[in-house]
């Protein structure tokens, strides 16, 4: 039976919540400067948002094997993911019981146990004690279950993401996904298998808070501004037939893509009603990408018709599935927010691959995975830049003291704009800010709480 | 594996993409993979003089954003790419930094001149430093492979920062003189978050 620590904050500290007055920080239509500026909140996230809701923390596929781990963070926790010895999937914390130094250096391996470099403790990968340097100069016995590695109490998957949060209270992964589950399901299931694979990456680094990133995850409204030099560069042979997301460029109110609230902070945005229902009306969308024309000629003389199907695979899924607060799925990447400072953050575009499932054989994915690199390629390289300098630069605006508010407040009192569903669920145009004035919701709600946060060692 | 596809005699790879096929990866992999050999190393100094002056005027046109007279030092059918990992894996299962063809290649120079490629207004200004220059035969004598160091100072958002790593280029004989066929560069922190990756490399 795991063991729990309960979570306090250091004895004799005033009480984190007292900072502030949260519902005056955040309001209906605009959200307070000092949320995404003041190093004091940025620590009271790091323990309440970031471990006080479920955090993504990797793909399975990261880990395929026994014994195989991979670097993460929790917040500012760093951790080792590991498969351990019996298959079971941990996030240990990365940092020996004894001084505190991290165990591993190394972005992703495979290993049974780590050494500590500094004095060699070693532990397995379950995160228990393996023995240490001379223990008869220990009074006690150093099998003493504190000495155990510290870890994530609570790690769980849904269909291959794995998920971890300190908080015992947390409803399991898949109520607490609740209906995105099902935005998430069709996402895998249009892969063969419902399966990918983690690719390596587009990796970014901006100066900007973190919910500069989380804020933009459903946001409509600025991709005709923030990434006019993407979608004149995707049209520049297009002609009447419009590529890439062009249907931004006018009223993108009155396409039938929308947004939709789903609950915990999250939210997904559906481009997938502006698309033409048939095989091949996604890739009929894509715009110019290294090898398309060879490719699809390719498929088309081998597969016939099926040629559209297998080319969709390549093709970009339009649709933003943002899980509060660090995760979404967009196209066909798996995005992760990584807080590193309230002024810094990594944003990494996980690529995805797919992967056989006996139906369309080795050299059919071969072909569309090489194509399908090539379309994950085109959004960070000409449209997320141009996102995270804006971001840098609201974080220098919002240096400005005395301009205290930012606004969100589009779609807010406009009548017939918002539909409120029976299952709790808000759907609203695209361009709404209807998703940030929601997510702001579950923040605060995450910031008011202790909640009952521990972290587990191995008995 | 494959037949190739049709390939029209007369497509414009400024238009359409045709050469980007299995068979050219796996010719790319082939001709980045194992090159670096003492053997094959050419120790001629007028030779290695040409590469470095050709390598010197690139890194010149780029800090000068001199664009068109860049993309002409390249072949029709080239690859510009920056790998993603530093064993720089097999890029049909690998997403990379940058994977650019000849049309990409002019999309990214495109976009810059749209004006509105925010992650470059105003542009960064840069000074690149290329160094230990050497030149490997290849298996055709209409090729060579060159390897360089490059430090790339870059000047914006009100601060410098360093981008730094080596480039492996492959060029073919043109006429009288050298087209870049493929330029590989590998950022020593290719595989970690990189702010404001928007200038060419």
């Amino acid at each position: 039976m795991t063991a729990f620590e309960k979570v306090a904050p250091p004895q004799g500290r005033l009480d984190v919540t007292a900072l502030y007055d949260w519902d005056y920080l955040v309001q209906e239509d605009r959200a307070h400067r000092l949320i995404y500026t003041d190093p004091a909140i940025f620590e009271v996230e790091m323990t309440r948002v970031f471990g006080g809701t479920w955090t993504y923390l990797a793909h399975e596929s990261e880990i395929p094997n026994a014994n195989d781990f991979i670097t993460r963070r929790l917040g500012l926790r760093p951790l080792i993911v590991v498969r351990d010895t019996a298959n079971k999937i941990r996030a240990l914390y990365n940092r020996c019981t004894h001084r505190g130094t991290t165990l591993c250096r190394w972005d992703k391996g495979n290993a049974k146990s780590f050494q500590c470099p500094y004095h060699g403790w070693n532990f397995l990968n379950t995160g228990k004690l393996r023995g240490v340097p001379w223990p008869d100069g220990y009074a006690e016995d150093m099998r003493d279950p504190k000495y155990n590695l510290a870890q994530v109490p609570r790690v769980e998957s849904y269909r291959g993401f794995i998920f971890g949060t300190l908080n015992l209270d947390a409803l399991p992964l898949a109520e607490h996904l609740g209906p995105i589950a099902q935005i998430i399901d069709e996402w895998l299931d249009r892969n063969p298998g419902g399966k990918v694979v983690v690719c390596e990456a587009n990796r970014f680094r901006f100066k900007g808070n973190w919910k500069l990133a989380y804020d933009n995850s459903c946001d409509g409204y600025h991709v005709a501004y923030s990434h006019r030099s993407l979608l004149e560069t995707e049209n520049r042979f297009a002609g009447a037939n419009a590529k890439g997301m062009a249907y931004y460029r006018n009223s993108p109110d009155t396409q039938p893509m929308y947004m939709r609230y789903t609950g915990h902070g999250n939210h997904f945005k559906d481009k997938r009603p502006n698309l033409e229902k048939r095989p091949g009306g996604l890739w009929a969308l894509e715009s110019a990408h290294p090898g398309m024309e060879h490719y699809e000629a390719e498929f088309l003389r081998r597969y016939g018709e099926r040629a559209f199907a297998l080319l969709d695979l390549a093709g970009s899924e339009p649709v933003n599935i943002n899980v509060f607060p660090n995760f979404s799925l967009l196209g066909n990447h798996i995005q992760v927010f990584e807080p590193l400072s309230v002024g810094e953050t990594n944003a990494i575009w996980y690529g995805t691959m797919v992967v056989d499932d006996g139906t369309l054989g080795e050299a059919a994915v071969t072909d569309i995975n090489a194509l399908r690199m090539r379309t994950q390629e085109g959004f960070p390289n000409f449209g997320e830049v141009d996102d995270i300098a804006n971001f840098e630069q609201i974080q220098c605006g919002l240096m400005a003291v005395e301009d205290e508010w930012v606004y969100m407040h589009r779609g807010l009192g406009v009548p017939g704009r918002i539909q409120r569903h029976d299952d709790g669920t808000i759907t609203a145009p695209a361009t709404d800010e209807a998703f940030m004035r929601e997510h702001f919701k579950e923040w605060k709600r995450l910031m008011k709480s202790p909640h009952n946060l521990a972290i587990a060692r191995e008995p | 594996m494959n037949a190739p596809a049709t390939n029209p005699k007369d497509s414009d790879p400024s238009r359409s993409s045709y050469y980007v096929n299995d068979a050219f990866y796996r010719e790319l992999i082939g001709n980045f993979t194992g090159w670096q050999d003492d053997a094959r190393a050419v120790a001629d100094a007028a030779v290695r003089d040409e590469f470095r002056r050709l390598l010197e005027r690139e890194a010149r046109l780029l800090d000068q954003l001199r664009y068109d007279d860049w993309l002409a030092m390249y072949a029709a059918e080239c690859i510009y790419w920056v790998p993603s990992t530093p064993q720089a894996g097999d890029p049909r299962r690998e997403i990379a930094v940058m994977f650019d063809d000849r049309r990409r290649l002019e999309d990214r120079v495109y976009r810059l001149r749209t004006g509105f490629a925010w992650s470059q207004a105003p542009a960064s200004r840069t000074v690149r430093l290329v160094s230990n220059v050497e030149v490997f035969a290849s298996a055709s004598d209409a090729a060579r492979m060159l390897r360089s160091n490059f430090l790339i100072s870059e000047f914006w958002g009100n601060e410098t920062r360093v981008l730094t790593g080596w480039a492996g280029h492959r060029v073919v004989r043109a006429g009288a003189g050298w087209k870049i066929q493929a330029k590989q560069v590998n950022l020593i922190d290719c595989d970690q978050c990189i702010r404001n990756p928007s200038i060419i490399l």
